[in-house]
């Protein structure tokens, strides 16, 4: 069937190797934050990249984004709404930023 | 037991809105009697509240919208009226209370309940049809997208009558509206309406989209795609994108209204101008979901008129993307004066002056379009040349507001009202008025009076002029907008030629109506058997007028821009005698307005904090989605047979019709 | 649709009606990515009144790690076992199916108890959403995922249903597959939860 072009890459394999990765994405963050081992800067970059990697091993392994599902208008459409998202939430945090400091401070 | 609500939530005090209210239950109750005597409520249900198809949900957001622009409209000369008289220490005759509920609801009205259902409606109307479609890829939810419009429709007019709107601005900022300035219901309206009919419009947005990208016929490439389906393609990514902003910032409004939380607060940390950052993070794309489409309308009827291609295809198409990008980098120039800073605001004034230049791609596309064509003046390209000079002039006011440092001196004046009533009016409207004389014999199978159309045209043109370049002159004086009264009486004479200008635009707004009631009247003289009245280049032309429910008895094929036009020009528009094929067609469905019935129940009694009704009205959404969800007989096929037997009466009318005027 | 669809698949015209639950999946995804942006306008406004704590309690005064790195697992583990379900469906095993479905069903109530334990802890420690922007903009987040996490149990309750009355059909597969796409986007979004807002609020 059809609906399958959407979920070609399904396997046991490339689920469980998902979870794995996963597990490990998961376990190496909170490792991190609650021993205190790293300083905070340190601490801030491994959290966003095993955050980033994650999200990247889920949408892969469990959404099967690709190029090829949907003639590439599915991963279009996600990049263009990560795009659209930077801008705004970017955007946003920029300015709000900017108007903290000129107007609430006294 | 009904919580907020009692018998004194009526205004029954002011006589103003008891007259209206008056006005628009003898208009309901006329229309109720009329329908039940000619016994038309079992059609009206069956052929059209409960129809998915995607010609005649065209139709009804547009008799909507166009009910709505009355009241909009009424809202504008009340405004109009009141500020030719409150000079000096006049006090004019609506108290300040009652004004900010006007002007409010004029924005509110205008923008979500007349702009919008006109491009959707379009949309739905041209769409499917140019991409040689049978529907849209999501029939039922399309008609649910209707409704939840529709009763977001009726919960404004609700608002008129048993309690009152907000009285904040259309954009609600907080902290005014928050329940601690704005402790009455009007808000609360305000908030179920928008959210309401924002569920239905990213139902849209996403249908559309979808469609565009799914459903186009054979051959049919991206870049064979007519301008109005690219710049609809283009408006639905917008919608997608930036409707979830507004539902989450108006919830975030709700849960500081209703649960107390300080998301927009002056205290506890609150932060009231994050709400005008987000508001504005999906107003300004806002603004293109009304213009782009717009832009495609006057594409569509330039090239057409003036029988070339369109100059530019396919920069029209990459103006139109590199729009639908950059307007999700300009929001800032809408609060410049709020305090970002100068950096901040440099690099948001320079986006937005980079956005006119796209836009001037356009204009100079279609100014090459008409170049050494033979341009027929009807009344679409009226309004199309009417935008051109009026947009471009509108666009040339907004690069001015775009320089932060003019912007100081311009922001919250009669400039910006000026400013954009010179876009939204040259731009949107004459393009939804452009947009529905030329598509109109589509839908109906007849066309409109030119005489009255071109009536309208000169009515609105002229009033649009008269009544808003005072305005940019009343905003050197330093008048500001959302003012009741004002001391200086020296402004009084340009608030009155104002007034007049508004009195040209409602005598537009008049002879449209009695073009409707003209044309309606003249159906049979102004019939188009031949499907194709204007000598079209697109697919829409290809079958008959009203196109057959099916769009299409047998599905197009593709080869090129314009290709209707191309094959037409090689007399091949006759299409080979191919056996016609069984029709795989949508069911109608009780369920969207249904659904959208428990919607309105639920808006309602969340406004008044009835409790126990919302409830009701939750079980009886999830019930009749679930009543849905289990049905089973959702499709059905049209055989083969009928098809042949609709086409065959269709070719007969055609050439009956051709035989008279032959006689004649 | 059912198989009306497939009897007229063959003889009515090829092109007509492309892929009915290829469309209906795309569609799902595209619906994905405008919930995207509203998580994106929340997680915006988390950043931007996170240090409004207005003399109440901070992000590191009232996070606890252990509580969240469970949630996560439950979350997780649920990701993996409704792919499980996904496998079953394309190997037509209905009764896997509606076991794995369960299983996940289990997974996900956990893990919204756990959550409602933790806001009722927190509004009975006198920390709830109206004594700060900080806490309104915590539990609006939390909150709206964990919401989103409910509507899909109900949705799995309601395609259990379906699948014991229909079974798998052209009907309820895309149904499934969407389902499934709106769970491991849940988790996607809890990815983002537990990174930004728990890891980093204790920082």
């Amino acid at each position: 069937m059809s609906a399958s072009s959407t979920n070609a890459h399904g396997s046991v394999k490339s689920y469980v190797t998902g979870l794995v990765l996963s597990l490990i994405l998961t376990i190496i963050p909170f490792a991190v934050v609650m021993s205190g081992a790293l300083s905070t800067l340190a601490t801030v970059v491994v959290v966003m990249v095993t955050a980033v990697l994650q999200i990247l091993v889920q949408l892969v392994m469990f959404m099967h984004m690709s190029t090829k599902a949907d003639e590439g208008w599915n991963m279009m459409s996600f990049v263009f709404t990560l795009t659209i998202l930077v801008l705004v939430v970017g955007g946003s945090l920029w300015i709000m930023q900017h108007l903290h400091l000129n107007m609430m401070i006294g | 037991m009904f919580g907020k609500l009692t018998l004194e939530s009526i205004p029954y005090h002011e006589p103003i809105i008891m007259v209206v209210a008056a006005f628009m239950a003898i208009g309901g109750i006329a229309l109720f009697g009329l329908i039940t005597y000619y016994r038309k409520w079992g059609w009206l249900w069956n052929e059209w509240f409960t129809s998915v198809d995607h010609k005649k949900l065209g139709i009804m957001y547009f008799i909507v919208a166009l009910v709505m622009l009355l009241r909009g409209f009424s809202d504008a000369i009340m405004m109009r009226t009141q500020l030719a008289m409150a000079a000096g220490d006049a006090a004019g005759y609506l108290p300040p209370h009652h004004y900010d509920q006007i002007f409010t609801a004029h924005g509110v009205i205008m923008i979500f309940f007349v702009a919008m259902p006109m491009v959707i409606g379009l949309m739905n109307l041209v769409v499917p049809l140019q991409i040689g479609a049978r529907d849209v890829a999501f029939p039922f939810l399309n008609n649910l997208s209707f409704w939840l419009f529709a009763v977001s429709a009726i919960l404004v007019n609700i608002s008129l009558v048993v309690g009152e709107f907000a009285a904040t601005g259309w954009l609600a900022y907080a902290p005014l509206s928050g329940i601690e300035f704005s402790p009455g219901v009007g808000v609360d309206y305000w908030i179920w309406a928008l959210q309401i009919s924002g569920i239905g419009t990213t139902l849209t947005g996403i249908n559309f989209f979808v469609t565009i990208i799914k459903m186009r016929t054979k051959g049919m490439t991206m870049f064979r795609m007519p301008i109005f389906t690219w710049t609809s393609l283009c408006a639905n990514v917008l919608i997608i994108a930036s409707f979830p902003i507004l539902t989450a910032t108006i919830a975030l409004l709700t849960l500081d209204r209703y649960l107390g939380m300080h998301f927009f607060t002056n205290d506890f940390g609150g932060n009231m101008m994050m709400y005008v950052n987000l508001i504005w993070a999906w107003g300004h794309p806002e603004v293109y979901i009304l213009i782009l489409p717009a832009f495609g309308v006057f594409s569509e009827v330039i090239a057409t008129f003036a029988r070339k291609r369109l100059f530019g295809y396919a920069t029209m198409v990459w103006a139109t993307i590199a729009i639908t990008l950059l307007s999700f980098i300009v929001w800032l120039h809408h609060f410049f004066t709020m305090g970002a800073g100068a950096n901040v605001n440099a690099f948001f004034g320079i986006m937005t002056m980079i956005i006119a230049i796209p836009t001037g791609v356009k204009v100079f596309n279609w100014l090459f379009t008409m170049f050494r064509g033979s341009l027929e003046l009807t009344s679409p390209v009226l309004w199309t040349l009417g935008f051109i000079i009026t947009f471009t002039l509108g666009g040339m006011t907004g690069v001015m507001l775009a320089v932060p440092a003019a912007n100081f001196v311009l922001h919250n004046s009669l400039f910006v009202i000026a400013h954009f009533h010179n876009v939204i009016i040259g731009g949107v409207v004459f393009g939804m008025m452009a947009g529905l004389t030329f598509w109109f014999p589509k839908a109906f199978g007849f066309t409109l009076s030119e005489k009255w159309g071109k009536r309208s045209f000169w009515c609105w043109f002229i009033g649009f002029y008269v009544a808003f370049m005072p305005l940019y002159v009343l905003a050197f004086f330093g008048a500001v907008r959302r003012m009741q009264s004002y001391p200086n009486t020296e402004w009084q004479p340009w608030m009155i030629l104002a007034w007049v200008g508004a009195v040209i635009i409602m005598l537009g707004i008049v002879c449209t109506i009695i073009q409707f009631w003209v044309s309606i009247r003249d159906r049979k003289q102004n019939a188009d058997v031949t499907g194709d009245p204007w000598d079209g280049r697109t697919l829409e032309w290809s079958t008959s007028s009203p196109a057959p429910f099916y769009n299409f008895a047998r599905l197009p094929e593709v080869g090129d821009i314009d290709s209707f036009w191309s094959q037409k020009q090689r007399g091949s528009e006759q299409l080979e005698e191919a056996p016609y094929t069984d029709i795989h067609m949508p069911r109608n469905t009780v369920a969207g307005p249904v659904i959208s019935f428990f919607a309105l129940v639920i808006g309602f009694a969340l406004v008044w904090h009835i409790w126990w009704l919302a409830g009701v009205g939750a079980v009886g959404v999830f019930i009749s989605f679930m009543a849905r969800v289990f049905n089973d007989d959702i499709d059905y096929y049209v055989p083969a047979a009928e098809v042949e037997r609709i086409e065959r009466e269709h070719q007969l009318k055609r050439e009956q019709q051709l035989g008279v005027e032959a006689q004649a | 649709m059912a198989t009306d669809t497939l009897h007229h698949g063959a003889s009515a015209e090829p092109h007509e009606h492309h892929d009915a639950a290829g469309t209906k999946v795309f569609g799902f995804w595209v619906y994905l990515m405008s919930d995207l942006v509203i998580f994106g306008s929340l997680f915006a406004t988390y950043a931007v009144l996170m240090k409004g704590t207005a003399a109440g309690p901070s992000a590191a005064e009232i996070f606890e790690l252990p509580f969240v790195l469970v949630e996560t697992f439950l979350l997780l583990f649920s990701s993996f076992t409704f792919g499980m379900g996904v496998l079953a469906m394309n190997a037509e095993r209905l009764g896997q199916v509606k076991a794995w479905l369960a299983i996940t069903f289990v997974l996900g109530a956990a893990f919204v108890g756990m959550e409602i334990y933790e806001f009722q802890h927190l509004i009975h420690e006198g920390y709830g959403p109206d004594k700060s922007a900080f806490l309104s903009s915590f539990f609006t987040l939390v909150g709206t995922h964990g919401l989103h996490v409910t509507f899909g149990l109900i949705w799995i309750l309601v395609m259990l249903v379906q699948l014991s009355t229909k079974g798998l059909n052209d009907m309820t597969r895309p149904r499934i597959l969407c389902l499934s796409l709106f769970w491991h986007f849940l988790d996607i979004v809890w990815i983002c939860v537990f990174s930004f807002v728990y890891l980093m609020g204790v920082l």
